[in-house]
């Protein structure tokens, strides 16, 4: 009993990277915007976060801080894409490579760096129970904040004007643009915010999850959210269904390998999360779920304002 | 003030000056990258830039870095034109590598003209392989081939990690992760005694001329262009769509298989654990410095090699982290994708005129 709630509980944990990139990403494409970056971001705030965290001792300046490069990441991804215009899946791209090189660079002083690891905050009188509370209420900040924030964009989306605008942007940008909707300073808001979320992913790469600099410790994880998104059809609240079933798998796999269940080399099961995005991304694109059919309809196009 | 106007025509000329400008401002952020890092930004530019091939050995090098990238880059160019996006170069080539790279370790000890030739064809055959994943999946079920190709970068590069520490792994190694070394009959020759410039740099040329002829010459590069640019024209004209996925990732992964299989058969001489310092993403900078032109791929990949070569010399001479690479190429692919504004785009000041639709 006690196993299945730690093994549970850190499925919670291996999923928290993914959820902030993912739910970072999925703001940005119902504004109609295709990030493909989201890798770049991560590791720009993984390294900030871990270099600011060691240098000042305080684990919020670093958090705070790899906010800040996730979303000044993305600043330059914006005025490429939504001021000059450019191809939103090769600044992608580009950012990306820039990403893994600038943060090579700057973490190429801190490899082996040990640093203590973002302490836990168990919620008072909650993290008592029975269960539930080593399950739910025994995390780090950024666990609950994860969530906290996808049930916000969740509620932001769905019940907010602010929520409904964003989306008639991604829907139909000339109409929102006739309505008098500023088109472009919404998708920059909306980029932004996924920035920032991509750098909150990537410092609790580095400041929690294994409190250490490595360099490309993403591996992946920006491009499994951005399956993830596909994945959910663009609904919050399916991202965190998807984050924990990719987290679960992570979990599975190191837990496999650990107790050496399978007699196969530990590369092969590693492969495991990547062949789960694949064979997910199949399933949605068969049968009766299409999700492709539910994609913001702007999504990857660019708007030039004609009036 | 400055606005943009759209040009009625994109500017051939412009297309052809903004990767220039692209690399100057490249070269000037750099400068300034260099400064900001505490180095002597003109040391330091010479380190990287002019050092690395003022020497006939240099100048090699850059070959041999160049090959890779170029024929890479060949390939994806052709995708990239017919809108079909694989990113996952660096696992086709990784495969690749692996597949020609066996059937060298099988032919171990033996001598013959026939064990290059197999090899290559190993090698195109493992870049292939995998890259039909993406396109069965594109061309069948409209599954996104960008993060499939991806996806299975990573497990390529597991599956050599795997190969190489397992089954792979020489007998006679004392244990390291990498293979027997490739007999003479399976390492490509030299072109210049006491360089690494290999036979490859010479096929490589030859494909370039051979893709460059088929996009510019037959109906099938205009298809390529027709689908890309206009898809509703195409699928009028009848053009298919599923073809075209499947030409574009054979071709981009059947080449980077092969420049895989260059990478083991030539400068390296075994399979080891890695085998590219990505390459396979690199040649995506390529490609679009070429303007996804054959030709222009073969400028694009000197230069950009250039940048392996300045990151590696200018660790060695200035003590500066090798990083500074990615940094560079990076920086390289924004500064183009902002100049290429003006491809599209008139730079006016003043008031926009009135009427001018």
């Amino acid at each position: 009993m006690d196993g299945t709630v730690a093994l549970l509980a850190a499925v919670i944990v291996a999923s928290t990277p993914l959820l902030f990139a993912a739910i970072g990403e999925l703001v940005a494409e119902r504004s109609g915007v295709l990030n493909l970056g989201v890798e770049g971001m991560m590791l720009a705030g993984a390294v900030t976060g871990f270099a600011v965290t060691l240098t000042t001792g305080s684990h919020l300046i670093g958090i705070g801080s790899a906010a800040v490069a996730g979303a000044g990441m993305a600043l330059v991804f914006a005025v490429l894409t939504l001021t000059l215009m450019a191809n939103q899946v090769a600044t992608g791209l580009a950012l990306t490579i820039f990403g893994v090189g600038l943060s090579a660079l700057v973490g190429s002083g801190f490899v082996g760096t040990p640093l203590p690891r973002l302490p836990r905050l168990d919620i008072p009188g909650l993290s008592d129970l029975p269960v539930l509370g080593p399950l739910l209420f025994r995390h780090d900040i950024l666990v609950y904040g994860a969530v906290a924030l996808t049930l916000a964009v969740a509620w932001f989306l769905a019940k907010t004007r602010g929520g409904m605008i964003l989306r008639a942007v991604g829907e139909n940008h000339e109409a929102a643009h006739g309505l008098g909707y500023n088109v472009i300073r919404i998708r920059y808001l909306a980029v932004l915010f996924g920035g920032l979320c991509a750098g909150l992913g990537g410092a609790f790469l580095s400041i929690a999850y294994t409190p250490m600099w490595i360099e490309q410790m993403t591996a992946g994880r920006g491009w499994i959210a951005l399956a993830l998104v596909v994945f959910a059809a663009w609904r919050p609240l399916r991202v965190l269904v998807g984050a924990y079933l990719f987290g679960g798998v992570t979990i599975l796999q190191l837990h496999a390998q650990g107790l050496g269940l399978f007699a196969v080399p530990s590369q092969v099961m590693s492969m495991l999360p990547y062949i789960a995005t694949i064979i997910v991304l199949v399933i949605i694109s068969v049968g009766p779920w299409k999700a492709r059919l539910q994609a913001p309809a702007c999504l990857g196009r660019p708007f030039a304002p004609t009036t | 003030m400055v606005r943009l106007e759209p040009r009625a025509q994109i500017s051939p000329v412009m297309s052809w000056l903004t990767p220039v400008l692209a690399v100057l401002l490249t070269v000037a952020a750099g400068a300034v990258l260099f400064a900001a890092m505490g180095y002597d930004p003109v040391r330091s530019l010479r380190a990287f830039f002019i050092a690395p091939i003022s020497s006939a050995y240099g100048l090699a090098e850059l070959g041999v870095k160049a090959t890779p990238l170029i024929l890479i880059a060949t390939g994806l160019a052709v995708g990239f034109r017919a809108g079909v996006w694989n990113i996952g170069a660096e696992g086709q080539l990784t495969l690749g590598a692996l597949a020609g790279g066996y059937v060298g370790l099988l032919f171990w000890g033996q001598a013959g003209w026939y064990i290059l030739p197999l090899m290559m064809i190993a090698g195109v055959l493992g870049g292939m392989a995998w890259a039909a994943i993406p396109a069965f999946l594109k061309a069948k079920f409209d599954v996104n081939e960008i993060l499939v190709s991806l996806m299975l970068t990573y497990v390529g590069l597991l599956l050599l990690s795997a190969l190489i520490y397992g089954p792979l792994r020489s007998p006679e190694g004392f244990g390291f992760p990498e293979s027997r070394m490739f007999s003479p009959s399976a390492q490509l020759p030299n072109l210049i005694a006491g360089t690494r410039l290999h036979l490859g740099a010479v096929i490589t040329g030859v494909i370039v001329l051979v893709v460059w002829f088929l996009m510019s010459r037959t109906l099938f590069g205009f298809q390529v262009t027709v689908i890309g640019q206009a898809p509703a024209a195409a699928r009028f004209a009848g053009f298919s769509r599923a073809r075209m996925i499947w030409i574009s990732l054979m071709m981009g992964g059947g080449l980077a298989g092969l420049a895989g299989l260059f990478e083991v058969a030539g400068p390296i001489g075994q399979i080891v654990p890695t085998i590219s310092p990505g390459y396979g993403f690199t040649a995506i900078i390529v490609a679009f410095l070429g303007r996804l032109h054959p030709l222009g791929c073969v400028l694009a990949g000197l230069l950009v090699a250039l940048s392996y070569l300045g990151g590696e010399n200018a660790q060695i001479t200035v003590g500066m982290p090798q990083a500074v690479t990615g940094v560079f190429q990076g920086m390289l692919l924004f500064f183009l994708l902002a100049a290429d504004v003006l491809v599209r785009y008139r730079l006016r000041v003043g008031k926009p005129a009135l009427a001018r639709s």
